[in-house]
C-alpha cells in the first residue's frame, strides 16, 4: 500500500519539499561561539508537479534566495528532505548530484556576481554542454546562437565578456545558461526584474512556450506581483522565513487570506490608476530572522492582531480547497 | 539664478573596444530641475546605465565620454580633475548602482563601507560615525541593524544589499541622487517605504533625483517628468502624466502596450516584434524603424529630432516632425 502510495506520488510530483530548515549561525568572540542562529528558512513544506509554475512571492530577506540554493545544493539544509522525483537530494553522494544538477538549474538572482568575469557568453554557454558531452561541436556552436537570439540578444554577442553588457543583457544571459542542458526543472530567482516590459513579456512568452514544448517546471521567485499574477499556476507567499499563505493564482489574487498577503497585493503601484489606491502600510520594523517574534511571527505588524497571535503561532491549514494559510483569523 | 541642477548637453559616450567603436549614449540632451524628479526609461541596453555612469565621471576606457557639457549648479564636470570630481562624488551627486554585487566590496563589512563617505567627507569619527550608520540602516528599513553592520555583503539578501547602497548614496545628504533600479529587488512593501523615504528627503532637503527604472508604477507615482531612451537616443520627453496618458512616439506607445494587464486571462504577454539592433547595425535613419508600424520611407534614410508636440513634451518621431502628429491613437500593435 505504501509503496503504491509512493509510484503515484513519484508520477506527480517532481519536487517535493518537507519540513525543511536553514539556520545560520551568528559568531561572536574571539572563539567564534554561537550566539544565536538566522533562521533563513523555518520549516517549509510544499511540493510541486510536473509542468507547473510555483511562484514565490515575500519581504525582501525572507528567505526565498536561501530556499532556492537549498533545492539545487549550493547549501545544505539544516534540518528536512527534499526529492526530485522521489529520489532524496539531500542524502546525495557528490557523483550522484552531479548528473542529477543536469536536471535543475537556477537562474541567478544577481546575475553578474554568477557569470564567470573572465570567460565570454560563448564559452559560459558551451561549457556545461562540453561538461555533459551533448552534440559535436557545430551543433553546440549553432545552439548558443539560437540560444542568444531567443532570449533577444543579436548573435554579434557572443564574443563579449559579461562587464561590456548592460545590466538585463547580463540577466538575460543567465536565463539562456539555464536552458542550455534542457532541465526538467528551472529556478528562477527573479529572472525577469532588470528588463524593460516589452523585453520581459518577450522573455516570459519565451519561458511559457518552452514549458509547453517540453513539459518544464518553474520556480518563480518574484516581487513584480503582476508578473508572478501571469505565469504562475499556484502562488506560496512567505514571511520570515515561513510561508503564510499557499493558494491557486486566482485565489491568492482575488480572494487573499493572510493579513500580508492583503497589505503586500495593496502595495503595488500601478500605471495611471485612475484612483488613488487604499494602501495598507504595514506599521512597525520588520522582524529579525534571528530573533523572530513570538507565536506569529507576523503579529508585530499585523492589523488584525488578536491576543492568541502574540502567544500561539498558527499553522498551515487548507482553509478553501486548494488554498493554504497560517493566521489565527481562519484556524 | 539658474533653476536646474543639471544640465546635460549632446552627451556621447564612445566605447573602443570593438574592431568598430560605437556610441553607447549618442549626443542626448536633458536637464534635472532643483526639487525634481526625472525618470528615464527604456529599452534594456539603450545607454541608461551608461549616462549616468557619465555623469559621475566613472566610465572607464575603453569607453571615452565626450559633447559640449554636463553642467552641475553652473560647473563643468567634464573639465573638472578626477580629484575635483571625486570630491563632488559621493558628497553632493551620489549614484544607487544597479548590481549592488559589482559595487560593494566583498572584503569589507557593510558598515565600514556605509562610513567611508561619512570619514572623507564628512570627517566622522568613531562613536558618532557609528551611531549615524546604524541609523541609515535602520532608515532603509533593515532589521537588527546593529548585526548587520558587522556582516559581508555574501550574508546579506539581494534586496538587503540594495539597501545597503542606497544607505551609502544618503550617507551625506547629496543634492542629487542618480539611482539606477533602486528598488528592482525590493518587496512592493518595502519599495513603498524607501521611494516615501526619498520624497521626504527631497521635501526636506530640496534634493533632485534622477531614477532610472523599467517599472512604470513607480514612475506614475514618483518621477515629474520622464525621459525615453531608444537604442542611445532621447526619442521622447515630457510630464509624466502627459507622456504615460497620451504617448508620442511610437515605442512609448508599444512600451505602454507590453505592460501585464491586470486580471487578464490571455496566455500571452503583448510586446513590440523585433528586438533592439544592435550598435553596429545602427543605421542612418530612425533607430526604431525596423519595428515600427508606422514607418515611412524617410524613417529609413534620416534621423528625426526631438521636436515639440505639445508644451514640454517632445517626440523624436518623422510623424511628429513632419506633420506635428502623434502616433494614431488607435490600437499600437504590441503582439502576442
Ligand atoms: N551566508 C549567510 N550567512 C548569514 N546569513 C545569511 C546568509 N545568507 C542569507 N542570510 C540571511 O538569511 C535571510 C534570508 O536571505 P535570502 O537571501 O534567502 O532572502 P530573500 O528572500 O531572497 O530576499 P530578497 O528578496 O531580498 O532577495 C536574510 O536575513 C539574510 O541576511
Ligand atoms: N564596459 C562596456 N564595454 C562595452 N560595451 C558596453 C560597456 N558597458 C555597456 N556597454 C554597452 O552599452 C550599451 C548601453 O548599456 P547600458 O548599461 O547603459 O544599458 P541600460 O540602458 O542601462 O540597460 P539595462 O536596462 O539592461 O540596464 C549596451 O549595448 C551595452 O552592451
Ligand atoms: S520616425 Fe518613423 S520609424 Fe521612427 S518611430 Fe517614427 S514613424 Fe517609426
Ligand atoms: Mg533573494
Ligand atoms: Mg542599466
Amino acid at each position: 500500500m505504501t509503496q503504491l502510495k509512493q509510484q503515484v506520488n513519484q508520477n506527480e510530483y517532481i519536487l517535493e519539499v518537507e519540513n525543511v530548515k536553514k539556520y545560520f549561525p551568528i559568531k561572536k568572540g574571539v572563539f567564534s561561539k554561537q550566539v544565536r542562529a538566522v533562521k533563513a528558512v523555518d520549516d517549509v513544506s510544499f511540493q510541486m508537479r510536473k509542468g507547473e509554475t510555483l511562484g514565490i512571492v515575500g519581504e525582501s530577506g525572507c528567505g526565498k534566495s536561501t530556499m532556492a540554493r537549498l533545492i539545487i545544493r549550493l547549501l545544505e539544509a539544516t534540518d528536512g528532505v527534499i526529492k526530485l522525483e522521489g529520489k532524496d537530494l539531500t542524502t546525495l553522494s557528490k557523483e550522484e548530484m552531479r548528473s542529477t544538477r543536469r536536471d535543475i538549474q537556477m537562474v541567478f538572482q544577481d546575475p553578474y556576481a554568477s557569470l564567470n568575469p573572465r570567460w565570454t557568453v560563448e564559452r559560459t554557454l558551451l561549457e556545461p554542454m562540453r561538461v555533459y558531452n551533448i552534440g559535436t561541436r557545430s551543433e553546440r556552436k549553432e545552439r548558443v546562437i539560437d540560444l542568444l537570439n531567443k532570449v533577444g540578444l543579436d548573435s554579434s554577442y557572443a564574443k563579449r565578456h559579461p562587464h561590456e553588457f548592460s545590466g538585463g543583457q547580463r540577466q538575460r544571459i543567465g536565463i539562456a545558461r539555464a536552458l542550455v542542458l534542457n532541465p526538467k526543472l528551472i529556478i528562477a530567482d527573479e529572472p525577469v526584474s532588470a528588463l524593460d516590459i516589452s523585453v520581459q513579456a518577450q522573455v516570459i512568452n519565451l519561458m511559457q512556450d518552452l514549458q509547453e514544448q517540453y513539459n518544464l517546471t518553474y520556480m518563480f521567485i518574484t516581487h513584480d506581483l503582476s508578473v508572478c499574477e501571469h505565469i504562475s499556476d499556484r502562488v506560496a507567499v512567505m514571511y520570515l522565513g515561513k510561508i503564510v499563505e499557499l493558494a491557486k493564482k486566482d485565489q491568492l489574487f482575488s480572494n487573499p487570506l493572510h493579513p500580508y498577503t492583503l497589505a503586500l497585493i495593496s502595495a503595488a503601484p500601478e500605471v495611471n490608476s485612475p484612483v488613488k489606491k487604499e494602501r495598507i502600510v504595514l506599521k512597525g520594523d520588520v522582524p529579525s530572522p534571528a530573533k523572530p517574534p513570538k507565536g506569529c511571527a507576523f503579529h508585530t505588524r499585523c492589523p488584525s492582531c488578536m491576543d492568541i497571535c502574540k502567544v500561539e503561532a498558527p499553522t498551515l491549514n487548507e482553509k478553501e480547497p486548494g488554498q493554504f494559510v497560517a493566521c489565527h483569523l481562519y484556524q | 539664478m539658474n533653476s536646474n541642477i543639471l544640465e546635460v548637453n549632446k552627451l556621447k559616450t564612445t566605447f573602443f573596444s570593438r574592431k568598430t567603436p560605437f556610441n553607447a549614449v549618442d549626443e542626448i540632451s536633458f536637464h534635472v530641475a532643483k526639487g525634481e524628479t526625472l525618470g528615464i526609461v527604456g529599452e534594456s541596453g539603450c545607454g541608461k546605465s551608461v549616462t549616468s555612469l557619465s555623469i559621475m565621471g566613472l566610465v572607464k576606457p575603453p569607453g571615452k565620454v565626450s559633447g559640449d557639457e554636463i553642467k552641475y549648479n553652473g560647473i563643468n564636470l567634464l573639465e573638472l580633475s578626477k580629484r575635483e570630481m571625486r570630491k563632488l562624488r559621493g558628497n553632493e551627486i551620489s549614484m544607487i548602482f544597479q548590481e549592488p554585487m559589482t559595487s560593494l566590496n566583498p572584503v569589507y563589512n557593510v558598515g565600514d563601507q556605509i562610513g567611508e563617505s561619512l570619514k572623507v567627507h564628512k570627517n566622522l569619527k568613531g562613536k558618532e560615525r557609528k551611531e549615524k550608520v546604524v541609523d541609515l540602516l535602520k532608515q532603509v528599513g533593515i532589521p537588527r541593524a546593529e548585526e548587520i553592520y558587522y556582516n559581508y555583503p555574501h550574508q546579506l539578501s539581494g534586496g538587503m544589499r540594495q539597501r545597503i547602497m542606497i544607505a551609502i548614496a544618503m550617507a551625506c545628504d547629496p543634492k542629487l541622487i542618480i539611482a539606477d533600479e533602486p528598488t528592482t529587488a525590493l518587496d512592493v512593501t518595502i519599495q513603498a517605504q524607501i521611494l516615501e523615504l526619498m520624497k521626504e528627503l527631497q521635501a526636506k532637503k530640496g534634493m533632485s533625483m534622477i531614477l532610472i527604472t523599467h517599472d512604470l508604477g513607480v514612475v506614475s507615482e514618483v518621477c515629474d517628468r520622464l525621459v525615453v531612451m531608444y537604442a542611445g537616443k532621447i526619442v521622447e520627453t515630457g510630464a509624466v502624466k502627459d507622456v504615460l496618458s497620451s504617448p508620442s512616439h511610437p515605442y512609448t506607445k508599444g512600451l505602454l502596450a507590453s505592460l501585464p494587464k491586470k486580471g487578464h486571462k490571455e496566455k500571452r504577454l503583448n510586446y513590440i516584434p523585433g528586438q533592439v539592433p544592435a550598435p553596429i547595425n545602427w543605421g542612418k535613419g530612425c533607430r526604431f524603424s525596423d519595428r515600427c508600424p508606422y514607418v515611412m520611407s524617410k524613417c529609413h534614410t534620416d534621423i528625426p529630432l526631438l521636436t515639440k508636440v505639445k508644451d514640454g513634451q517632445e517626440s523624436a518621431c518623422w510623424l511628429t516632425v513632419e506633420e506635428g502628429r502623434r502616433a494614431p491613437n488607435d490600437t499600437i500593435e504590441a503582439t502576442s
